[in-house]
């Protein structure tokens, strides 16, 4: 049965280019899933094991056999299943943050060109580290920052860890130590996880959940938390800026050199560069170096140095369909390893970087700190060379390009709102809340899955939203798929948010000086950077004096698709909000883990559960419900 | 007519079709609710094996049915159109002559009715469930004379490849 192109995807743009790649018998990541179809049924459910070699087993959910070879049944390897998900998805960010965490510390060592851009931030967080930041350097400053981030992956201590010791509020510590759920540190808790899934250790579905909020708790505050913090310190801190989205933005007579993946010490200096070798690109026959993103390392760059997103996971290989890509250098996550076919097809080279992933085909440049200038300039050069093989009767741009407004961090956001009360900055937005001007809000995070049409779920959840003045904050995938939508700009405000929002964002927007009201979607960044909302979230809780799983907040992965969706959801449950994801992890062969998740046991323990829904209109729906709950339990 | 045609040699042992079977004979037919309902459904597929050899088996829809033979109340009969041998519950008496008549062992005991149980071919679809759902293409819905001739292609091919070899 063949998808007909409406149903794939809603971005005009992505429809031209996957014309384009029928027509010209290229094959997407939408032929590959109906080549899959129909999917493993034991999979979906989660009722396979292969964690030892006496398996694989699986489980007959309509009667036997009922256990696996060791004796585990559903409940036990669904659970263990998601365990392991949850925490491949925390190393992911965990990972991420060291590396970052490490340059931090080379910059105070001197050993690698990059500086700290924000020293603001840098004293910010050493003090609320219990640092004394008074009479010294910002290098050793820094240094005295990296090493307590390291004490966050790695100590020798059974403390709960430093940097959620150091932003968590006081009573989610008392609850998840209540429930034996605080995590010592990221490397000890990740390894505690694949030694409890590992045959013949754990078989408690509750224990093993428990251990997977635990996960959800490194990942928040080890990754996406520490990430964040460390690279405003090093990159700095976002403000709004202005940009367009979608294929528009590459440039048939430029060198287009796109940036994919998630970390930004890489993207950063490939910007730099892409600046510096503007004359060699003009005297290869350009008129320019054009940069342009994918993925979260887009939404990085966007963010602080205004780089368009190209498109968001769904559209990395019509990126490369348009023929005019001379150049893509990945890093790591969300990279589909087919972008090397479509590169083949079309034009333009695929530069990996980083030892721990690589895709037979492309051409790999070893990135590190140390040499990262040499490394991006290298690259920059073979974007310009690759330029000049570019057949430019084979290129075909679509011309969908909708202008942006991006770069909203706390700090950004607090500096708008004390234009207006420079004193209690939180209080108009509060005021608002309580006057019902704003519903409350939602925080639209996470992937695309091709098993939605493309951005579909993301749009009209979020419309929905907004038309009943619901404050909305994005960041990953999403915030790409509204910002192509047109969301994430002024005039949505104007057009489609409802009156109460409408309001407030345009007395903010005209207090901002901005001559126009902000826009009715923030885009808050990267999927580290939902960091951002949680911090957003505990100042606000701690303004109204209220725990954060009584505000009026809810937060959605509409489109998950990646096992770090469902960490940072764990991590957004446990911060006891609820969370909506358009289609459910792998755990429907259990009743037990998928009850627990999505009902009372989770809501009564954590204040936050998780919520299933594939229909954007039902969802919204249902959370708006929620926002409405949680209003009259405030008594407002 | 096409029939249900086993190639043994790619079967993995998945059981996807065995799953496949039953949520087609769940009443909204959909994975997740029938997972979740009390009375869960009943596979007319079984995956066999003996050590080396993979088999999906079902129902053969003998043209010389014995089961139909071994019914006493006339709840199997064959189809006078289809071929198909069609089972009508409601004169089963659970006396399970089909059972012992069967020389596959594919009709088996519906526990909670007390009745028998048998591939009734998906009549609500085009190609039956367990040949959709199978991931290599061992169970396939086809014409008998393609697949046999297929078989003969493969065999020359490999009388050939081994008639070369003795070069």
């Amino acid at each position: 049965m063949k998808m007909s192109l409406d149903k794939k995807t809603i971005d005009r743009a992505a429809r031209q280019m996957l014309e384009r790649t029928r027509a010209d018998g290229v094959k997407t990541v939408w032929d590959r899933l109906e080549a899959q179809q129909p999917q493993c049924g034991f999979g979906l459910l989660g009722i396979c094991c292969r964690n030892c070699l006496q398996g694989p087993c699986r489980i007959n959910p309509f009667g036997e056999p009922s256990r696996g070879v060791c004796g585990a049944d559903a409940d036990t390897i669904v659970a263990r299943n998601l365990l392991r998900s949850v925490a491949g998805g925390t190393s992911a960010h965990v990972d991420h943050a060291y590396e970052v965490v490490e340059a931090l510390d080379k910059i105070a060592k001197g050993q690698i060109d990059y500086q700290i851009q924000d020293e603001h931030k840098l004293k910010a967080i050493a003090t609320k580290l219990g640092l004394e930041t008074d009479q010294k350097d910002i290098t050793t400053l820094a240094g005295e920052v990296a090493e307590k981030a390291f004490e966050s992956f790695t100590n020798h201590t059974s403390e709960t860890m430093g940097w959620l010791a150091a932003w968590a509020p006081q009573e989610r510590i008392d609850t998840w130590g209540k429930l034996g759920v605080l995590p010592r540190n990221a490397d000890r808790e990740i390894r505690e996880a694949m030694h409890q899934t590992t045959m013949g250790v754990d078989a408690d579905p509750i224990n093993l959940l428990l251990a997977t909020v635990k996960q959800g708790l490194v990942d928040g505050f080890a990754g996406l938390k520490l990430a964040t913090d460390i690279q405003d310190i090093i990159f700095g801190t976002p403000q709004p800026v202005k940009a367009e989205t979608n294929l528009g933005v590459l440039k048939a007579d430029h060198v287009n050199v796109v940036v994919h993946g998630h970390v930004p010490l890489l993207s950063e200096k490939i910007v730099e560069w892409c600046r510096r070798l503007e004359e060699e690109a003009k005297a290869a026959g350009a008129a320019g170096i054009n940069v342009a993103g994918i993925c979260c390392t887009g939404n990085e760059v966007l963010m602080r140095q205004g780089v368009p997103p190209a498109t968001n996971f769904l559209g990395q290989e019509l990126a490369l369909a348009t023929g005019a890509v001379d150049l893509m250098v990945v890093d790591a996550q969300c990279i589909m390893p087919s972008l090397i076919n479509v590169a083949q097809c079309y034009h333009g080279e695929i530069v990996t970087t980083m030892p721990i992933s690589k895709i037979p085909g492309a051409h790999h440049v070893p990135f590190t700190l140390e040499e990262a200038d040499q490394q991006a300039r290298e690259i920059v050069r073979r974007a310009i060379n690759s330029f000049k093989k570019r057949d430019m009767n084979r290129v075909q741009i679509p011309e969908e390009k909708v202008p942006i407004v991006a770069g909203f961090s706390v700090e950004a956001i607090i500096g708008a709102l004390a234009k207006i009360n420079a004193e209690d900055p939180l209080k108009p937005l509060v005021e608002s809340i309580k006057n019902g001007a704003i519903l409350g809000a939602v925080g639209t995070v996470g992937c695309n899955n091709v098993k939605f049409t493309q951005d579909l779920v993301h749009v009209e959840l979020v419309k929905q939203l907004i038309a009943n003045d619901v404050l909305v904050v994005a960041t990953g995938c999403s915030a790409h798929a509204l910002g192509k939508a047109g969301l994430l700009h002024p005039d949505a405000t104007k057009n489609v948010a409802g009156p109460g929002l409408r309001q407030v964002l345009t007395a903010v927007g005209e207090a901002a000086g901005l001559g126009e009201p902000l826009p009715p979607v923030l885009h808050m960044g990267s999927c580290v950077d939902n960091s951002r909302i949680g911090d957003l979230l505990i100042a606000l809780a701690d303004y109204l004096g209220v725990a954060v799983k009584d505000l009026p907040v809810a937060a959605s992965a509409p489109e998950p698709q990646h096992e770090k969706a469902l960490s940072i959801g764990t991590w957004a449950v446990a911060m006891g909000i609820l969370t909506h994801v358009g289609l459910p992890p792998h755990v429907l062969g259990s009743a037990t883990v998928s009850g627990a998740l999505t009902g009372q046991p989770v809501e009564s323990l954590l204040g936050g559960k998780f919520y299933v829904e594939a229909d954007p209109v039902k969802a919204a729906e249902g959370l708006i419900n929620h926002l409405k709950s949680k209003r009259k339990a405030l008594g407002l | 007519m096409d029939q249900i045609l086993i190639s043994p040699e790619r079967c993995l042992g998945c059981r996807s079709c065995e799953l496949a079977c039953a949520v087609e004979h769940f009443p909204g037919k959909d994975l997740f609710l029938a997972v979740a309902a009390e009375e869960p459904p009943v596979a007319r597929i079984f995956v066999e094996t003996d050590g080396k050899t993979n088999f999906p088996m079902q129902c053969r829809h003998c043209q010389q049915p014995q089961c139909v033979n071994a019914c006493m109340t006339g709840a199997l009969r064959q189809d006078n159109e289809t071929g198909k041998v069609i089972f009508g519950q409601d004169k089963c008496v659970g006396c399970w002559m089909c059972v012992m008549a069967c020389p596959f062992g594919v009709i088996v005991q519906d526990w909670r009715q007390r009745v028998a149980l048998k591939c009734d071919r998906c009549p609500d679809r085009d190609v039956p469930a367990c040949a959709a759902a199978c991931p290599t293409g061992a169970i396939r819905f086809m014409p008998v004379p393609d697949y046999s001739k297929e078989k003969r292609q493969r065999y020359l091919t490999m009388f050939v490849d081994e008639e070369g070899q003795n070069d």
